[in-house]
């Protein structure tokens, strides 16, 4: 029989299973195939709480997630289209979560259903009334019966022959796939990597004698070469392409893989990845290295970035460059560890008791975060402040191909320089026009001084008095003012001017801005502004924010609901930058934000920015 | 000592004196123990003719940790209780540089407990001096987790309820302990000494300073300080050698410094006045050695980060 194939500009499907039995590893190969084949593909891990939970339960769903498209995709879009599940509990899950399609394809291992235990067939038929709710289409596949023919462990080799089904589903190269399985395998025995590759051929083979269907959506070939990642991956290797010769950290989840990555390759250009006795230590090696000269960041979480407040505060008060990375992850407390928010970004603008002026950047994207820890790095050696990088668990597994960087020579440059120090220079001996002062490193002769995190004068000597107090925390100010000045205002996506323009920032770009295109394709005028910058905030934002009748931020924090019966105008609590922006503007800025542990779906967005503007188009007409 | 790795220090023709050394006028309270510390410590760095830019003092917060403006070399007054992760931070790195770390107790046994245990157990080359005066006395008169049992605080009036924290069993209970020695600042021949077997030791030197308070808790040291037969010496060729001191005190205890179950029982009994060396084992591992960076040519980690890049090109 010839399948139909139905050719679409993207598509999202995903793989779950137990953990364990491999999803994860066949959806990753499955969107390195179609990124290698030129589409665009943003994944996102599907990760359960525990390393391996109870299985066939809700709670124990583990996979990838991949949005395909023929152009770049920049976000992982709304609902799933298509689902293969290897079995009906961690499925049930997924659509519990309102992560399928109405109308999603199901493929899933159907063992279940005449499973000996009759425990299981029950739940299996219990499962199967609640999906048969929604008009998903529903397709048994005999996996395990299948795997039985290769492999004496189908439970292990499962992922395998599903990949090959979906190469042949998705209309993929199988040599391409064929090449990376044995990749995987490599460290492997030939046994191991001849029976996964037999798997793989076996579900293509299967899937073109069974399925009535083939699906394809086109792939173009960028013009430039690409590499692919996620955005922890970047981020260490970012820091290796900013001349980083330290990563002191102590492990916590969604970060703690920056790390891993480091870990395994940092050795080989000279750097160490120090796992501190714990998060306040980390930041306390940290800054004692770069005191003494070198390149070192910290990275960590919420809960870590929370204990590295107090040395935070040090590090702004004795102007000792410091780069902290913070993969936000839910909060408060331990929160949702392995799930995305952007909650922290007023605790990173003021965390510390006390001013501590600081510069705090956000990368949009996965190629953002390699090119962040240079900005962050160049930044805090410029201006002699602690640098924060805020990224979130949404970049830090996501996968996204991007241009391959063009790395800079420059970039590696050791900052030590133990020429003696220069004659009559005292340490904090503040420019007032820049707030900057001269670095001294130890071992210079002529610079010795103690630093000090009391307050101190131009001699870094301790000083109580008023005027030092007030002058010394004017000018570690002025170094953020005048930084403020060097930048350009951000530029709109999409008309100038409007009805309304949404402003986010990090990992939500993509979302926001596809959920604008859509918006002005139903004839909306809605454009969105992405600041890179939260401190200082970028200039230019009162102007802009002047030409559009609303101004909403979309965040992934918490906000109170404006129409919630205990909330009014007064008591009510924003997001984040809708605070920020509100307090730096005096603009009525309002917000649409979610915690749903989950990156915020482009649809959802488009939604409020049609609530959004209907309320206003409401207005208009009263 | 190291010599530098990264440059040839010019020490070979200067000649330093103690005006070298000498920072800031010491503002501790008259009859404090920090100043017979900082003496001491002057003359160590003249003795050893440490470069004052190659000499770097690491401090917390509290009385002691103001030890560093004192002096005349380069100094980092850091935050209460984390000196010794800077420290860690700055030798990892600078293995050229001398460094000393100065606590005071509740710096290193309550506050910063965690990195004092670690410290250890990373044993980088470093001298941390704990100024032992038993109480919080910057902040007026607190309890330490080194005050004795019912030693009346503004915090605990009634009277310390826990029986002290002892330094010296915690130190040499961890492991990769490297050097573990107690001194008192009112016996300066032996308070030098101590400091410079410290300063010789490779590893992590922790020593801590019996120290008097003549605010809050004089009273604790008087006997020891008024009768030398209250205090006793641990004598061996390998330990604290002071013969200065042989006449003045009469209890000795011959102690080999590198029988490791000998010191921890003569450790535990804290009301024995024990000074001297307890334990000194040069051949442990080093942190700062074991993870020693290299240096690698900028060009040539573009290179191998281009190598790296192609892993996940598509």
């Amino acid at each position: 029989m010839e399948p139909t194939t139905i050719t679409l500009p993207e598509h999202t499907l995903e793989v779950v299973s137990d953990a364990g039995e491999g999803a994860q590893k066949c959806g990753q190969i499955f969107g390195t195939v179609c990124a290698r084949m030129g589409n665009g593909i943003w994944t996102v891990e599907i990760i359960p709480a525990e390393i391996q939970p109870p299985p066939r339960t809700l709670g124990s769903a583990s996979g990838n997630r991949i949005r395909v498209g023929t152009q770049p995709v920049t976000n992982w879009g709304d609902a799933t289209n298509l689902v293969v599940a290897f079995n009906e509990q961690v499925l049930l899950a997924r659509h519990r979560l309102d992560a399928l399609a109405p109308d999603a394809v199901i493929l899933i291992e159907n063992m279940w259903a005449s499973h000996p235990d009759e425990t299981v067939r029950q739940a299996w038929e219990t499962a199967m009334a609640e999906l048969g709710t929604r008009s998903y289409r529903v397709i048994g596949v005999p996996m395990e019966e299948q795997c039985l023919s290769v492999t004496d462990e189908p439970r292990l080799g499962k992922n395998m022959f599903v990949l090959g089904m979906l190469i042949h589903l998705y209309s993929r190269d199988l040599d391409l796939a064929r090449q990376l399985v044995v990749h995987q395998f490599r460290k492997k025995s030939q046994e191991v990597r001849d029976t996964n590759v037999a798997l793989l051929e076996l579900g293509h083979r299967w899937a073109g004698e069974n399925l009535a269907f083939r699906l394809e959506v086109p792939a173009s070939k960028p013009e430039r070469a690409m590499v692919v990642m996620n955005g922890n991956q970047a981020l260490a290797l970012g820091a290796v392409a900013a001349g980083m010769e330290l990563c002191a950290m102590y492990p916590i989840t969604p970060a703690t893989s920056v790390s891993h990555y480091l870990g395994a390759i940092f050795e080989k250009f000279g750097g160490v990845v120090h796992q501190a006795e714990d998060e306040i230590a980390a930041c306390g090696v940290a800054i004692g290295a770069s005191y003494a000269g070198k390149v070192a960041f910290t990275v960590t979480s919420g809960p870590g970035l929370a204990l590295k407040t107090e040395f935070i505060g040090l590090a702004g008060m004795t102007e000792i460059p410091l780069v902290v990375m913070d993969v936000q992850r839910g909060g408060p407390s331990t929160g949702l560890p392995t799930k995305v928010e952007q909650s922290d970004l007023l605790a990173a603008v003021f965390g510390q008791p006390g001013d501590t002026p600081k510069i705090v950047l956000a990368p949009a994207t996965i190629e953002e975060c390699f090119h962040s820890p240079t900005t962050a790095r160049r930044l805090a050696e410029a201006f002699r402040c602690p640098v924060i990088i805020l990224s979130d668990a949404n970049l830090a597994t996501g996968q996204q191909p991007f241009p391959r960087p063009t790395l800079d020579v420059r970039w590696q440059a050791p900052p030590i320089d133990l020429g003696p120090a220069p004659e009559g220079v005292r340490p904090y001996e503040w420019d007032p026009a820049s707030g900057l002062s001269h670095r001294f490193l130890p071992g210079q002769p002529g610079g010795m001084h103690t630093v000090t995190g009391l307050s101190h004068d131009e001699a870094s000597k301790v000083a109580h008095t008023p005027d030092v107090h007030q002058r010394g925390s004017a000018m570690r100010s002025r170094k953020l003012a005048v930084f403020q000045q060097m930048l350009a205002p951000p530029s709109v996506y999409g008309p100038p001017s409007g009805d309304l323009l949404i402003v986010g920032w990090g990992s939500t770009k993509g979302a926001i801005e596809e959920a604008v295109d859509r918006a002005r394709r139903e004839g909306l005028a809605a454009s969105s502004l992405h600041l890179r910058f939260l401190s200082p905030l970028e200039p230019g934002l009162s102007e802009i924010f002047g030409r559009f009748g609303k101004v909403i931020t979309v965040e992934i924090n918490y906000s109170d609901e404006p129409d919630d019966p205990f909330i009014t105008e007064e008591n009510r609590r924003r997001g984040q930058l809708c605070w920020l922006l509100r307090a730096q503007t005096l603009v009525d800025v309002d917000c649409w934000t979610r915690v749903p542990g989950e990156p915020l779906r482009p649809g959802r967005i488009l939604q409020a920015i049609r609530a959004s503007v209907g309320q206003r188009n409401g207005e208009k007409t009263r | 000592m190291t010599g530098s790795l990264l440059f040839t220090t010019m020490e070979e023709d200067r000649e330093f004196d103690l005006e070298d050394y000498t920072g800031a006028v010491a503002r501790w309270c008259p009859g404090c123990g920090d100043h017979a510390v900082l003496t001491a410590v002057q003359r160590l760095l003249e003795s050893e003719q440490l470069a004052p830019e190659q000499t770097m003092f690491v401090s917390g917060i509290g009385c002691a940790s103001r030890f560093p403006h004192y002096l005349h070399t380069y100094g980092f007054h850091g935050i209460h209780g984390r000196a010794l992760p800077v420290a860690t931070g700055i030798k990892l790195h600078r293995p050229d540089l001398r460094v000393f770390v100065v606590m005071g107790d509740g710096d290193c046994c309550s506050i910063g407990a965690a990195h004092w245990i670690h410290a250890i157990r990373y044993n980088v080359d470093m001298v941390a001096l704990m100024l032992d005066n038993q109480v919080y006395g910057l902040t007026k008169n607190q309890t330490s987790p080194t005050s004795p049992k019912g030693y009346p605080s503004n915090t605990q009036p009634q009277g310390a309820y826990l029986p002290p924290l002892n330094p010296l069993s915690v130190t040499l209970g961890v492991t990769n302990a490297s050097f573990v020695a107690q001194t008192a600042d009112w016996v300066p021949a032996h308070l030098f000494a101590t400091l410079q077997a410290a300063y010789r030791h490779r590893g992590f030197s922790f020593v801590r300073v019996l120290q008097r308070c003549p605010q809050y808790t004089v009273e604790i040291f008087q006997q020891a300080v008024r009768d030398p037969s209250k205090v006793e010496l641990l004598v061996h060729p390998n330990g604290i050698v002071v013969p200065e001191l042989d006449q003045l005190y009469q209890r000795k205890t011959p102690h080999d410094p590198s029988d490791l179950d000998t010191a921890r029982r003569l450790a535990d009994d804290e009301g024995a006045f024990r000074l001297g060396l307890f334990y000194r084992n040069p051949t442990l591992p080093r942190y700062e050695e074991t993870r020693r960076p290299t240096t690698i040519a900028a060009d040539q980690r573009v290179a191998l980060l281009n190598a790296e890049l192609d892993r996940y090109a598509l």
